[in-house]
């Protein structure tokens, strides 16, 4: 009883946020609302027994993806106004595609059904007396350990692509060049002068 | 109040997913709630995967959504980086003159 009640909670919330993320004028609002949408997918996540991914949920999206667009929504100085141009143009278009794809989806959710062998043909059957941090850890440093490694990869790539489409080197700015500094020899900077008396240093 | 199932999930995940994709059609002046549509169609996909994987006990189902977590953060930092870039040389974000760099 209170989990459907947490569920139709968890569900209205996520669906009207992520319609407001979409229609939001403001996109700092829409970063909000994904926030929020993301919350309530992650209630979601524990009302199917999936604690460890909605943690998971919370501390990657809320905690740095959403920050991520949080800051890049600010840094870029966007003209609100005209961000939102266009959108009367395009809805009808929008509201069509997305009419036909749910109607699709509805089509495919009312026709399947599950195959008699689905209990059998189980890839990682969940264990009985185990917690579900744990028995994910289990499988997932043992049957699916090249897959972690592989995402893992993806990461450190992204991180590599996002730092190099960023940099940018000013032209003006005086910078510490360290081999530069170590390189450099007495000749390069002291000169021995021989100076007569009452003559001074000539040129 | 009747009882929740697996349709109901599928439900939710479905209307997620619908609402992604119309964002995508709608903002065309803005790449940053377009990234954020890819995120709400994402996360469509990763309550879909979860719920599969309650329903019929099977792991793997949550597994995959973890890859598709990890998959989704490093699309998001690197597009938002590709819209830094581009905000640079443009000064804005609209998506009708991405056809800039055509070469």
């Amino acid at each position: 009883m209170l989990a459907s009640l947490a569920f139709w909670a968890f569900s209205g919330v996520a669906i009207l946020s992520a319609l407001m993320v979409v229609i939001a004028r403001n996109p700092v609002r829409s970063v909000l609302f994904l926030i929020l949408a993301f919350f309530s997918a992650a209630g979601l996540f524990v009302l199917l027994g999936a604690e460890f991914l909605a943690m998971l949920l919370i501390v990657v999206y809320v905690g740095a993806v959403a920050v991520l667009f949080l800051f890049v929504v600010m840094m870029l100085d966007v003209d609100f106004t005209e961000l939102k141009q266009g959108f009367l143009e395009y809805a009808p278009l929008g509201a069509i595609v997305a009419l036909i794809l749910a109607i699709e989806l509805a089509m495919i959710g009312l026709t399947w059904r599950a195959s008699e062998q689905a209990e059998a043909l189980r890839a990682a059957v969940m264990p009985d007396g185990v917690s579900n941090i744990e028995a994910l850890g289990v499988i997932l440093y043992d049957d699916y350990v090249y897959f972690f490694q592989a995402s893992g990869l993806v990461l450190l790539v992204a991180m590599i692509g996002a730092i190099v489409l960023t940099l940018r080197h000013k032209p003006h700015v005086k910078r510490q060049s360290v081999s530069a500094q170590v390189g450099r020899r007495r000749e390069d900077a002291v000169e021995l002068v021989d100076v007569k008396p009452g003559q001074g240093i000539g040129e | 109040m009747m009882e929740v199932g697996l349709g109901h999930y599928l439900a939710v995940a479905a209307i997620l997913f619908t609402i992604g994709v119309f964002g995508i059609f709608v903002n065309r002046k803005n790449v940053i709630v377009i990234l954020m549509s890819v995120e709400l169609i994402l996360l469509s996909v990763n309550v879909n995967l979860v719920a599969f994987s309650s329903f019929l006990g099977d792991l793997a189902g949550q597994v995959f959504a973890l890859f598709v977590l990890t998959v989704a953060a490093a699309e998001a930092a690197v597009g938002l980086a590709i819209l830094v870039v581009y905000f640079r040389n443009r000064g804005d974000i609209s998506v009708e003159g991405v056809n800039l760099m055509k070469g």
